[in-house]
């Protein structure tokens, strides 16, 4: 694969959701790439997760350790999802504080391999524009192509890109909708590779469904697309959410794998002044600024 | 009222989902969460389905697995022209090849969809090198079919259920890192298949461009 450089260090640095708690196997090492990295990952006797740096004399589906590796990497368990880190990650992980309200149901839907690069699909994720194209009769439909006007602010304090005001006509929004309407989106970036979906819930007006996508950098062209699910649906089963997500991502997929080039240009000049884009200059400059290179092509400097 | 056990990215459920519409029938879907969650392995699938494979077919209390088996089922049961499982002998016998051939192309061109996508374990640049062989084949086979004026796998007017058990292999082959660059036939012959009317699309297959 091209481009084996050793990763920028605050992309290094970050935590990066390598697999569901739920899909680990009880008792086995499991593997997988991170940064072009081999890492292997297994629960413990007590349950309890943990990351190392493959080695060869451990390999995938033999026995799990049954205590933890001494040279277990730094792991956490947040929304669903492992997540470790191949540098010094901050303590904590960016919140997502809905996941804790008791009557939501949080599905951790599924972890899909995507050609592309991270920030590619971030990018892909903020555009309302393609919905009516790639979402047709589900996130959009012809004639209602036209991106309203929304706010981008990148937060200082919080560190992430923030889009409000996002409002678009959608026939199917969720599982529980019952017909079109308009929906109202905030798209949040709080981490480079990962970002955070608000949408209108189609029960309960002062309420939103939270759809989050954690991307795994396997290599700096290849993803794991983790997705989490934090809704307000209590009409269907898991099997049934996870359909409906999946039905989504999988039409994004192709769309993804045909982006040129594979890395997000953060050359200003790469930018196109229309409104749907506005989100992606925000996200583009505030990877430029925090010196992640990535999976981009760094702007000339 | 048919109910097809069913799981949405799954190119095997998407020849009985096209066969359906095809044939112009509804249907009930029954999900199976296949990716991620490993439903077909359970033993309670494994009751419909004793390979533990989907789509698994249910009609009348009658239950079928194996896309192919249920291709000629629906096909013989539903399709009141015959154009879809031929009788006639050979032609019959030449859509039983391309069924086999079908099967391969599962294997190859599938499995590297599978291996890239859900992370299956297989062997994935063996399976884009086999998936190579057999598209190289394929595009032989309808490149020549389209000079002696045959667009369809076997030399039948209309389309058969070879088109529709050959089709989502190919047609969602570039998720398993296979381009389809090379192979101008298979191209065109796709661009066939999906203006057959009741054609339907899925997630990663596209509708043929409008016009021509
Ligand atoms: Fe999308």
């Amino acid at each position: 694969m091209s481009g084996f450089a050793s990763p920028d260090p605050v992309t290094l640095n970050l935590w990066h959701p390598i697999a569901a708690i739920g899909e680990i196997p009880p008792g086995k090492v499991s593997a997988t790439v991170l940064l072009d990295e081999p890492v292997n990952f297994a629960k413990v006797a007590d349950g309890e997760p943990f990351v190392w740096r493959a080695r060869p004399e451990l390999r995938a589906g033999d026995a799990a350790p049954s205590t933890r590796p001494a040279d277990a990497l730094p792991s956490l368990v947040a929304y669903g999802y492992l997540w470790t880190s191949l540098g010094t990650p901050p303590e904590e992980i960016f919140a997502i504080p809905e996941y804790a309200e008791p009557d939501r149901r949080n599905v951790a839907a599924a972890s899909i391999g995507v050609a592309v690069s991270a920030p590619r699909a971030i990018e892909n994720f903020l555009d309302m524009g393609h919905f009516p194209y790639v979402h047709t009769g589900i996130l959009g439909e012809q004639p209602h192509t036209e991106v309203k006007e929304y706010d981008v602010e990148t937060s200082a304090e919080r560190d992430e890109v923030l889009a409000t005001r996002c409002r678009f006509f959608q026939p199917m929004a969720s599982t529980v909708a019952k017909g079109g309407m308009e929906v109202e989106y905030v798209y949040r970036v709080p981490h480079p590779f990962c970002s955070v979906l608000y949408k209108s819930s189609p029960l309960d007006a002062n309420r939103q469904d939270v759809i989050a996508i954690f991307l795994q950098p396997v290599g700096q062209e290849r993803i794991r697309a983790h997705m989490m699910l934090s809704i307000l649906d209590d009409q269907n089963d898991d099997t049934f959410i996870r359909r409906f997500q999946l039905m989504v991502f999988g039409q994004d997929k192709p769309i993804l794998e045909n982006q040129f080039p594979k890395r997000l240009p953060l050359d200003p000049r790469a930018e196109t002044p229309i409104r749907a884009d506005k989100s992606a200059i925000a996200y583009r400059r505030w990877l430029s600024a925090k010196g992640v290179t990535y999976g981009v092509i760094p702007a000339a400097a | 009222m048919i109910a097809l056990h069913d799981y949405e990215l799954s190119a095997e459920c998407y020849k009985v989902r096209l066969m359906l519409g095809l044939l112009g029938l509804k249907w009930r879907v029954v999900p199976v969460d296949y990716y991620p969650g490993a439903e077909h392995k359970t033993p309670a699938f494994r009751t419909l389905s004793p390979l533990g494979r989907i789509p698994v077919l249910e009609d009348d209390g009658f239950t079928l697995h194996e896309p192919h088996a249920i291709l000629i089922y629906l096909a013989g049961r539903y399709d009141t022209s015959d154009h879809w499982s031929p009788r006639e002998p050979r032609l019959a016998a030449e859509v039983a090849q391309w069924l086999s051939f079908a099967v391969d192309l599962d294997a190859s061109a599938g499995a590297a969809r599978r291996a890239d996508g859900f992370f299956e374990a297989v062997d994935a640049d063996a399976a884009r090198a086999e998936a190579h062989r057999l598209f190289r084949i394929l595009d032989e086979h309808l490149w020549f079919g389209e000079r002696q004026g045959r667009g369809w796998l076997c030399p039948a007017e209309r389309p058969t259920i070879a088109e529709i058990a050959c089709f989502p292999a190919v047609a969602l082959s570039e998720e398993g890192g296979v381009s389809r660059q090379d192979y101008p036939a298979i191209r065109r012959w796709m661009d066939r298949v999906k203006r057959v009317p009741g054609f339907s699309v899925m997630s990663g297959v596209f509708p043929a461009a409008p016009g021509r």
